[in-house]
């Protein structure tokens, strides 16, 4: 295979990705990285590099558009990127005592996970009666859009969630994916934030939690220009294509077709993992 | 609803619009200049065979800013890429950056300094070494 037909076909593949990703509300990372070594071959390091840029490029695609609908609660993002920055870059520095093979496992783990997420049940309503202290104190309870009327909501678990946030740092850094779903478990079932404002404010903020990782993979060789170009562009256009396929199609069979596959892929990883092939 | 009205609100919104507008801007930019890396290393390399099963890491040159830099002035397609890259991490630190300015027309002094830590770590993550 000359390198001509490994970047077009990368072209698809990423852009395969980022249409999945952005229909299920996963991300490009989490089928990027099972692709790029399971199918491609390449070394998993290649593939978190790659990942990662990816989903800086998703988020602030969706970002832009999400601030205006004002939705995104700048402020929660905000003070817990605080949080996810400084896991990034922890992981990021863990990533180098860590051997591939168990990189390859923590990943399928954590692809179960995710899996599990896109199923569950969401946290729909707002919560108007709690009266944390922290969560007063950092300004963190705001209101949004519903239907035209606008909905007031407060916060809770401000520690917890932020401790779960430090954890989703880690998670992005080592692994090289968004980890949306940690992102969203936090501010969901931890600080109770309406579905709608917490996966906007976890897409808002995965940008700025992987550039904080992507500098430190950049120095350290593993964002490769050959494989970065048709990933970053094939799940740009994925994306694209999949947020205006969004409002036309109903999502609820493809979750859950997606989990499934994305299931089999978890596994697939942790096995190849164990069995030391990653 | 009185809230929509006030001068104070739209000025909040403008300066959100502005940061959402100068992120779609940072994607469409890197995806061009990636684009256009990617057209000249084809053109250069695409017969060549790709080795990306053992891990030796992307060429030196394309690690730092001054080598990315200066492969560009030689039109290298690896170089141009890994510019449109740059660009893309540049986003959202600089939104980051805009974020602060924000807060500040807002005079909200607490989310001012929060919104500088956060820059402080991604800035600290640039200058630690961490990269080796």
């Amino acid at each position: 295979m000359s390198i001509l037909v490994f970047t077009l076909i990368l072209l698809l593949g990423a852009f395969a990705a980022g249409l999945l990703g952005s229909l299920t509300g996963l991300g490009g990372g989490v089928v990027l990285i099972p692709l790029l070594t399971l199918i491609f071959h390449v070394d998993i390091r290649y593939a978190i590099g790659a990942s990662l840029v990816a989903s800086i490029a998703n988020s602030s695609g969706a970002a832009a558009a999400y601030i205006k609908e004002g939705i995104t609660n700048v402020r929660i993002g905000m003070f817990l990127e605080i949080a996810t920055t400084t896991g990034a870059i922890a992981g990021a520095v863990l990533a180098v005592y860590t051997p591939t093979h168990l990189v390859a496992i923590i990943f399928g783990v954590v692809l179960l996970f995710s899996a599990a997420m896109t199923i569950r049940k969401k946290n729909e309503h707002a919560d108007t009666q709690s009266d944390n202290k922290l969560a007063k104190l950092m300004r963190l309870n705001s209101s949004y859009p519903v239907k035209g009327e606008i909905i007031e909501y407060k916060v809770k678990g401000v520690p917890g969630g932020y401790l779960l946030m430090t954890l989703a740092g880690v998670v992005s850094g080592l692994l090289g994916i968004g980890s949306g779903a940690l992102k969203v478990l936090a501010m969901d079932n931890v600080m109770r934030i309406p579905f709608k404002v917490s996966t906007t404010t976890s897409n808002f903020m995965i940008g700025v939690t992987a550039a904080a990782s992507a500098v430190v993979y950049l120095q350290r060789g593993y964002i490769d220009p050959g494989i970065a170009m048709p990933v970053v562009l094939g799940v740009l256009g994925g994306a694209f294509v999949g947020s205006k396929l969004l409002v036309r199609i109903n999502t609820k069979w493809l979750r859950l077709i997606f989990s499934v596959v994305i299931s089999a892929l978890a596994i697939e990883m942790i096995y190849n993992g164990l069995m030391r092939n990653l | 609803m009185k809230k929509l009205f006030s001068k104070t609100f739209w000025q909040e919104r403008d300066v959100e619009m502005f940061i959402g507008q100068q992120l779609r801007w940072g994607v469409i930019s890197a995806s061009i200049i990636a684009f256009i890396g990617g057209i000249i290393y084809l053109y250069t390399h695409g017969k060549g065979t790709p080795a990306y099963t053992e891990f030796t890491g992307a060429p030196l040159y394309v690690r730092h800013l001054p080598g990315i830099l200066h492969g560009v002035f030689q039109l290298d397609g690896m170089a141009v890429i890994q510019l449109g890259v740059v660009v893309l991490l540049a986003t959202p630190i600089t939104r980051i950056a805009f974020s602060v300015l924000a807060f500040a027309m807002e005079k909200d002094i607490l989310y001012v300094i929060i919104t500088l830590i956060v820059l402080s770590v991604i800035i600290f993550s640039i200058f630690s070494g961490f990269g080796g």
